[in-house]
């Protein structure tokens, strides 16, 4: 069996870093918008790029975190353990392999 | 016949008497302290032995077996210490002295001096692995005992709380509860079992207090957190509040009466397998209203009652939130100020994220917009 060689260069041309690949992690109570899923996958190099791109995947999702161009006031959305509010907002942008979470809050006790 | 004072002067006279500065130049001295009991308890010269004058002639063989070691006594003001050290004189030792001025001076004079070990033995034995500990010891384990720590809420998050809060001595503990135990609560709601069905949360949780740990005093408030109770209870001396609710009205309810207050929140909630834990601490770090501004809409907000919650979840969430409870209470460790713990069962992964202070928040923030309590259930359901 033939094995494709490797390109040690491949995973990081420069075409593939325009399209940075992030996950987001969706909390529990909009993982019925995410068809159940835990993380999805996004791509894009600020934070709502990712967001936009989630929401093309996702439309019912990106209704509920989405309010015209700016996120509903309720959902908290972090990217590698900062608030985007105090990074200046969802034009920060982001590196290959972010790590974005939405968090609402919850009040189950 | 000769007065007390005439006694005293002419066993000065026998005996050698030192001040504090040559007393500690005594190389291998034994400090003993001849006072009584209470006094000793009061605080007392760092690495002394206790023997009272009454039992001195009788232990000091056990306490000093070789006479020629130096032996310093003192007791509160000299006296006591000067006719211990004729006694001692007559039993053999050889270098006895007595500190003139006794611990009144030594104290007066700025020397170091040991708080006293008031653990009862049956409390030594009981909090004996916190005892080990040397960030706890004794005065951690006495400031435990005298700590005062609020739970909102006998449910879930509350009840691993009150058992281990109970468990590590914290003195008084104060329950917030309005409902009922029933049987859906008993998947994971600790502190009530089968024979509490049909009583309030509160007595129930007292009970198994009670049961785990008679030094705690137990304060229940078998009533919803309003505004219109708040500052009464909030103002019975709590030190320390772990939010364990289980709906936004109460939780915003709390944060602002907690931050015009400045008292600590310990926060926590849960949701089917994940949880969230913080610490709010006023003036240092952020607010509730600063991590959420506003809650989500009622079909984004779920309870438990509605949604689930792993059994376990809630013992996972409310043991961080003690934990970080009884490092406040200690003052030790690093508090969760400022980083939300998420915590994720499913996946058996902790992660964090940072929260800071919004210097725009309405009531923690430069220009507060909020001073006075608003209606919180109309705040949640806008």
């Amino acid at each position: 069996m033939e094995v494709p060689p490797k390109d040690p260069d491949a995973s990081c041309s420069a075409d593939v870093a325009a399209r940075a690949v992030s996950v987001i992690r969706v909390p529990p109570v909009l993982r019925e918008d995410a068809g159940g899923a835990r993380e999805v996958e996004a791509s894009g190099a600020t934070v709502r790029e990712l967001l936009e791109d989630l929401t093309e995947q996702l439309p019912a999702l990106g209704e509920r975190i989405f309010d015209g161009q700016q996120i509903r006031p309720f959902v908290n959305v972090y990217v590698d353990g900062e608030d985007v509010r105090t990074l200046g907002g969802l034009d920060v942008p982001v590196r290959h392999d972010s790590t974005v979470v939405l968090l609402p809050a919850m009040a189950g006790g | 016949m000769q007065t007390y004072r005439e006694l005293l002067r002419n066993v000065k006279a026998e005996i050698t008497e030192v001040d504090a500065r040559a007393a500690q130049e005594l190389e291998g001295a034994v400090w003993v302290d001849v006072r009584r009991f209470d006094e000793w308890e009061q605080g007392h010269l760092p690495n002394a032995v206790h023997v009272p004058r009454g039992s001195l002639e009788s232990r000091i063989e056990g306490v000093v077996p070789d006479r020629a070691t130096p032996v310093v006594l003192y007791c509160a003001s000299g006296e006591r210490s000067a006719f211990g050290a004729k006694s001692l004189a007559e039993l053999g030792y050889e270098r006895v002295v007595s500190l003139a001025g006794g611990f009144t001076d030594w104290k007066r004079n700025g020397y170091e001096i040991v708080l006293p070990t008031t653990l009862s033995p049956e409390k030594r034995t009981r909090y004996s692995r916190h005892l080990l500990i040397p960030e706890i010891g004794e005065a951690g384990q006495l400031k435990l005992l005298d700590s005062k720590i609020l739970l909102i809420g006998a449910g879930g998050l509350g009840s691993p709380a009150a058992l281990y809060l109970a468990a590590a001595g914290v003195g008084r503990i104060g329950i917030i509860d309005a409902d009922i135990v029933d049987e859906t609560n008993l998947q994971r709601q600790i502190a009530h079992s089968l024979d509490a069905l049909g009583t309030p949360k509160v007595d129930s949780a007292r009970r198994a207090i009670e049961k785990l740990n008679p030094d705690v005093e137990v304060r229940t408030y078998r009533e919803r957190l309003t505004s219109d109770n708040v500052d009464q209870i909030l103002d019975d001396g709590w030190e320390i509040v772990v939010d364990g609710a289980d709906n936004f009205p109460t939780r915003y309810l709390l944060n602002d009466a907690s931050v015009w207050r400045g008292i600590p929140v310990v926060h926590g909630s849960i949701y089917r397998f994940e949880g969230q834990v913080t610490v709010f601490k006023p003036g240092d770090g952020p607010c509730y209203r600063c991590l959420f501004p506003e809650p989500p809409p009622a079909e984004l907000a779920p309870s438990c009652a509605e949604g689930g919650v792993l059994g376990v979840l809630p013992g996972i969430v409310g043991t961080l939130q003690t934990n970080e409870a009884l490092k406040l209470a200690l003052g030790i460790g690093e508090p969760l100020i400022g980083r939300l713990l998420l915590v994720d069962a499913l996946a058996a992964e902790f992660n964090e994220v940072h929260v800071k202070r919004n210097p725009a928040c309405p009531v923690c923030g430069d220009e507060p917009t909020i001073t006075e309590y608003v209606d919180y259930v109309e705040f949640c359901a806008r």
